[in-house]
């Protein structure tokens, strides 16, 4: 595959790492934010890799995870309703609400569907005019645009039985949250590749001076990540709090222009609740008053559901870099993929199930 | 026109001839009647046909090929859609069946199916799936000995089902099981995963691209054959079907008490099955396949064994993958390309695709 193949070349990938050894002077904690890079290091086996002295802490950019539970529990009673086509990217499905999950609704009736895009939802609803569709629109700036895009088709189709669930989240409130903390162990960011390549890094400029940190865009591909971390640590090293790009083929300084006019057309800033995490100030998006008709909470009167996590779950301060997932008592125990306690266990790019999968079962040997 | 009418003379009441013949599936062909018979007859028979079958009874009767010990295995089959690039769900039938055989060293001999019809299936569909049915038995040289059908109600079954049987024979010297890998054995894979997954999943219509991928679906007894020719040795023999090679892996891991380390790098993976899976969020260590197998031989046999798989049907693209090491145990790890490693768990539910 090129684009990807050669972001694999093991050669390539040691002489960086090569380098990160050689570089590296004192300990250093760096976060990636990025739920998919989280996977990519543990799958990769990349933090085997690393010199002692880097310590790399999960962050919250796993669009699944930090989705709070009264929104899944909202998700779940609009899906249950028999009118309802329910869509939803596929790895929201298993994600406990505080009794069941959108695979149980389905199997108890409810038309629960997995689509690859809400644009493909817009197209049930056209097909399917006497019936209901909701998308469950989540995730970070990255679904933003696809999501925003749907709206403005629906609406251009004179679509009457198209909502949207909303619980959209941004980067640099979260990352303005874990730098704010009392307790931030945090020196130096991996910046998500695929928000900026929508966003640009400009947003990160000022984070970077406020708070003295270096932050690197960073991409996917185990060369990019060995690349992300040794931008970060020469950085670190050299004492320089800078928000810089190591992801150039697919992310500019300002980022993509017509995807940001689109988002900023459909959703405007709100103040956002983070799972595991509470809520962080002007941290997501919500639709916009002009589009208040496509919005599912409104149309459904699920406003006002408000559930309780586990009491077991740590998810929240893995989310936010202080704790790991072998820190949790509950972790391979009670809190499986099968039976997960947390979203954390359940997304693809959730720290636990990276940990449980790739990573927990080495460590017992 | 008119004239000729009203010279008819009705001699009492007269009863309409019933149809006998019809383009879709009724609830009439699973009563067990008339029209059943007609079913089996027109529809089962003439592709299937064999003296255990066509002798009409209860249950067939086979003559015991040769002493010794059989081998007994059952699979239902569903997949949606019916149809798919490279076989269907008779092919799907025969073969995992015959598969299933061969994975203990059986010579698959016999086969049953039951079918679960859906009420208004057209029956030219049904007559394509016996086709193929035909066609993967001729291949994989079973006899397709007995049936049965029943008749869902309309929107009770997706089109239909089918459940096989299959019986066959094992040599004496044959001792194959996913419990007797050793520590030190060599890890061998017939060719690149993933590609019945992915083709299946592209029929749907849901993926928003097209791939000319093709299901690897086939008889894998002739190849295990070849493989017992060159050499008897063999530990383990399985075929990564749902679940894909991950989960096989591990099942093999935990029954044998053994450690099994694969190399990432050695694992084949086509082009277009590892970009689908790039923009779904797939791993194709966990996809389905339907003409793989993986097997775990002694060291010293593994590269006898290699010409032979690469000489026969199915096995061209065969390779080595990894080895079977003793701790730890129940688990199955992998070096990673960059030198890392990690472990392979078992697939926990269904697959889904990501969100980004």
């Amino acid at each position: 595959m090129r684009y990807v193949t050669e972001y694999r070349d093991a050669g390539l990938v040691r002489g960086v790492l090569d380098e990160i050894h050689s570089t590296v002077t004192k300990p250093w904690v760096m976060m990636e934010i990025c739920g998919g890079q989280t996977h990519a290091i543990m799958r990769h086996g990349i933090d085997q890799l690393l010199p002692s002295q880097i310590e790399l802490v999960h962050g919250p950019g796993c669009p699944v995870c930090v989705t709070p539970l009264e929104l899944i529990d909202k998700a779940i009673a609009i899906a249950s309703q028999p009118e309802v086509i329910f869509t939803s990217y596929g790895d929201m499905l298993r994600v406990p609400g505080s009794g069941t999950d959108l695979f149980s609704v389905r199997a108890a009736g409810g038309d629960v569907r997995v689509v690859y895009s809400p644009l493909d939802a817009v197209k049930i609803a056209r097909d399917n005019p006497d019936r209901e569709v909701v998308f469950f629109a989540i995730g970070f700036e990255t679904t933003a645009p696809p999501n925003a895009m749907s709206v403005v088709q629906a609406q251009a189709m004179g679509l009457q039985n198209y909502t949207i669930l909303v619980s959209h989240v941004r980067v640099p409130p979260a990352i303005h949250a874990i730098l704010g903390a009392p307790h931030n162990r945090v020196q130096g960011f991996l910046a998500a590749g695929h928000v900026c390549a929508v966003m640009g890094y400009w947003e990160y400029k000022p984070i970077a001076e406020q708070y003295g940190v270096p932050i690197v865009v960073t991409g996917f591909e185990p060369l990019d990540i060995v690349r992300g971390i040794l931008h970060v640590l020469k950085l670190l090293e050299g004492g320089r709090a800078v928000a810089e790009n190591a992801y150039s083929r697919a992310v500019t300084f300002e980022g993509n222009q017509p995807a940001q006019q689109l988002i900023d057309r459909v959703l405007e800033p709100c103040d956002r609740k983070w799972r595991g995490i509470g809520v962080i100030p002007e941290s997501g998006w919500r639709l916009r008053r002009e589009y208040a008709d496509f919005d599912a909470e409104t149309r459904f009167g699920v406003e006002e559901i408000r559930p309780q996590e586990s009491p077991l779950c740590i998810a929240g301060q893995i989310l936010q870099g202080l704790k790991k997932p072998y820190d949790c008592s509950a972790f391979q125990v009670q809190c499986t993929p099968e039976n997960p306690l947390g979203a954390t266990m359940v997304s693809a790019e959730g720290a636990c199930a990276a940990y449980y999968r790739y990573g927990h079962r080495v460590s017992e040997g | 026109m008119e004239d000729e009418q009203e010279k008819v003379v009705i001699h009492g009441l007269v009863c309409p001839r019933p149809l006998t013949h019809y383009e879709t599936v009724l609830l009439g062909h699973g009563s067990g009647g008339k029209m059943t018979r007609d079913l089996i007859e027109g529809t089962f028979y003439p592709p299937f046909e064999n003296p255990a079958l066509m002798r009409g009874d209860d249950a067939a009767v086979v003559a015991q090929p040769e002493p010794g010990r059989l081998a007994i295995s059952t699979d239902s089959h569903i997949v949606s859609p019916l149809f798919f690039p490279g076989g269907d769900i008779g092919h799907l039938a025969v073969c995992g069946t015959v598969n299933d055989l061969a994975m203990v060293g059986a010579r698959p001999l016999w086969i049953t199916a039951s079918f679960i019809l859906e009420e208004g299936l057209p029956l030219v569909i049904l007559e394509h799936v016996t086709a193929s049915m035909k066609e993967a038995a001729g291949e994989a040289g079973v006899d397709i000995i007995a049936g049965d059908t029943k008749v869902a109600e309309r929107g009770k079954a997706d089109g239909m089902f089918i459940s096989t049987t299959g019986v066959g024979w094992v040599p004496s010297d044959r001792a194959v099981s996913g419990a007797n890998a050793q520590p030190g054995d060599v890890v061998l894979l017939s060719g690149p995963i993933g590609d019945h997954g992915i083709a299946v999943l592209a029929a749907r219509g849901e993926l928003a691209f097209e791939t000319a991928l093709e299901s690897d679906i086939a008889p894998l007894n002739d190849l295990v054959e070849k493989m017992f020719d060159s050499c008897s040795s063999i530990h383990v023999l399985r075929d990564p079907t749902r679940g894909g090679l991950a989960t096989a892996l591990n099942e093999i891991a935990c029954q044998s008490g053994v450690a099994i380390q694969l190399d990432e790098e050695k694992i084949p993976v086509r082009p277009s099955v590892a970009a689908a899976c790039e923009l779904l969020g797939f791993d194709p260590l966990y996809v389905a396949n339907e003409g793989k197998l993986v097997a775990m031989v002694p060291a010293e046999d593994a590269e006898t064994i290699l010409q032979a798989m690469r000489s026969a049907p199915y096995g061209e693209e065969a390779c080595r993958i990894g080895e079977v090491e003793a701790e730890p145990s129940g688990k199955v790890l992998m070096r990673t390309a960059i030198g890392g490693t990690r472990v392979v768990d078992m697939l926990s539910g269904e697959m889904l695709p990501r969100i980004c």
